[in-house]
């Protein structure tokens, strides 16, 4: 009844659709880190071999400065995202009064575009008009307004802060979830035992938290890892240099310098980086998926 | 837990907590709504007022009569449709025969649509320009229809394959077995089980591509705006003023929060599975 190639109709459109928009660019990209390509000097495209990437490597002081806001970036907006996100949901998951309204509203983050993210934050953070500046000002723990998004030391903090509110609830959802599958008669014996709640929650909670934690974990970095929109709107990078990161960099160097070949160059570095990771988050899920 | 807490405890531990955490996540929006109601004589005094005296839809009648953005709104609309149907249209076809057929390089096509959906978007982006450009698709419904199927497809696609796996190859057997063609068996049988996956994957595909900026930045000229960049255009254009914006960030926030409130619970099956772009 079954046909050798029945599945073949049903797959086909997907995949012509994908090698299109994503296979062939995807190639089309390391042809174009190969080469000198300025959009509109377009008589001038000529084949360079490596030289984008040793450009890069080794003249290219902004790659160094990008690469280390990058590592930043990821590490303190992952790794805040995730503490709240565990506090969020651990909180999420006693019974409270109200807690299907809390479970709700606590995921609006999550559905904003960036655009609209950068915004809000942008008019909190004003100099003169922002309500950040008012209630620290209120509550006595400045003296003056701050330009948050303007002086090199508090912007990359600044960002970095609108992306932890953005991406809390993803953390809380998926650990809320695994919160569940916890089976309620291990509480129950270690309640017997006399175990502290404490205790519960180191010996109970996170091993059994571990997979979901983990999986969350990779997504997420590389998620934030790839992510500009929030930044290139509040920011587009600056003051200076200060909020350049490496997808961030790549894109100006396209939509602004439109050296097509060099921002090609600088995609495929920061992919190559993050092989390892969704090497990782591939392998994992995979397993689960395919098993 | 046995342990019983007391009523105070509770409060301490749980409620408050929870409050200032319900607080955080909705307090940015709820700025930016009253923002959007206040005249601009109280958006413009400091120390800031925080409730609107006078509350005023002013700002809603400038954007809506004097700006592009009624324009724009339809135009994300149109997109975000287009990237349902597209997304829909030929992953759900692929999710199924993932699901129900096993045939030779399945799980490695599996493993590529989970891998193409963790390519960085700066590396897609540069050269579907170039390709969009060459193919004159720049500026057109179509190009960033595409440009936002490169989320879409992968997405769906272990989306709904989970969905499929979920109902039971029996059903499909036994209507095949009943001497239902396969197109029949998928349309009577399987589909209709499969809808509040097909809903809640379109929803999502909806959600992302209405939210999103980058590709419809570059994919996009005056014609086909879409609202995300149309308001990041009006920030250089109306010199911040932010009353206008604040109203026009609440228009475009109102329906995807809405949307995303429904289908929130059950993304977590596709999230851990993978499949939710952030």
């Amino acid at each position: 009844m079954r046909r050798r190639s029945e599945h073949l109709p049903f797959l086909l459109p997907a995949l012509l659709v994908t090698a299109v928009i994503v296979l062939y660019p995807a190639l089309q990209t390391v042809w174009l880190s190969l080469h000198n390509f300025v959009l509109f000097d377009p008589d001038n495209i000529r084949f360079v071999g490596l030289g984008n990437f040793a450009d890069i490597l080794l003249r290219d002081e902004l790659f160094w400065i990008s690469l280390g806001n990058s590592l930043v970036w990821v590490v303190a907006a992952v790794g805040l995202q995730f503490l709240l996100g565990l506090v969020t949901a651990l909180l999420l998951n006693q019974s409270f009064w109200g807690r299907s309204v809390a479970r709700a509203l606590v995921v609006v983050p999550w559905a904003l575009p960036s655009v609209i993210i950068g915004l809000m934050w942008t008019w909190m953070y004003d100099l003169n008009l922002g309500v950040f500046n008012d209630m620290l000002l209120r509550a006595g723990l400045i003296d003056a307004p701050v330009a948050w998004l303007a002086q090199p030391s508090t912007a990359l903090g600044a960002v970095i802060l609108a992306l932890v509110w953005q991406g809390f609830p993803f953390f809380s959802v998926m650990i809320l979830a695994g919160l569940q599958t916890i089976p309620a008669t291990y509480y129950e014996a270690a309640a017997m035992d006399g175990a502290t709640r404490w205790q519960m929650l180191r010996y109970i909670t996170l091993p059994s938290l571990r997979e979901v934690i983990a999986t969350a974990l990779l997504l997420r970095m590389i998620w934030v890892a790839n992510s500009l929109d929030v930044i290139l709107v509040m920011t587009g990078g600056g003051p200076g240099y200060a909020t350049h990161t490496l997808p961030l960099y790549a894109f100006l160097k396209a939509y602004s310098g439109m050296e097509f070949g060099y921002a090609s160059a600088l995609s495929l570095l920061m992919t190559l980086l993050l092989l390892v990771v969704v090497a990782s988050y591939v392998r994992r899920v995979a397993k689960a998926a395919l098993a | 837990m046995i342990e019983r807490r007391s009523r105070l405890r509770v409060l301490l531990e749980v409620e408050l907590p929870v409050l200032l955490i319900v607080l955080f996540a909705v307090a940015p929006y709820l700025w930016m709504v009253l923002t959007s109601i206040k005249p601009n004589s109280a958006i413009l005094s400091f120390p800031v007022q925080y409730l609107p005296t006078a509350p005023t839809l002013e700002h809603y009648q400038v954007l809506l009569a004097r700006t592009s953005f009624l324009h724009n709104l339809f135009n994300s609309l149109v997109v975000a449709l287009g990237a349902v149907v597209l997304g829909l249209g030929v992953s759900v076809p692929a999710a199924y025969a993932f699901s129900r057929f096993r045939f030779a390089g399945r799980s490695g096509l599996l493993v590529f649509f989970l891998v193409i959906n963790m390519v960085p978007v700066v590396l897609l982006i540069i050269p579907l320009f170039v390709l969009m450009r060459q193919l004159g698709l720049i500026d057109t419904f179509i190009g960033v229809i595409m440009g936002h199927a490169t989320f879409a497809i992968p997405f769906s696609v272990w989306m709904m394959t989970s969905y499929f796996n979920a109902l039971p190859c029996e059903l499909d057997e036994a209507a095949l077995i009943d001497g239902a063609s396969r197109l029949q068996t998928i349309r009577y049988v399987v589909l209709p089980l499969a809808m509040p996956g097909i809903v809640t994957t379109g929803i999502y595909i909806f959600v992302s591509s209405w939210n999103e900026y980058l590709f419809a930045m570059m994919l996009s000229g005056q014609n086909i705006k879409t609202v995300t960049v149309a308001l990041q255009s009006f920030i250089g254009e109306f010199t911040v003023q932010w009353g206008l914006l604040t109203a026009g960030g609440t228009l475009i926030a109102i329906p995807v929060t809405v949307l995303f409130l429904i289908i929130q619970r059950r993304l977590v099956g596709g999230l851990t599975a993978g499949a939710v772009k952030a």
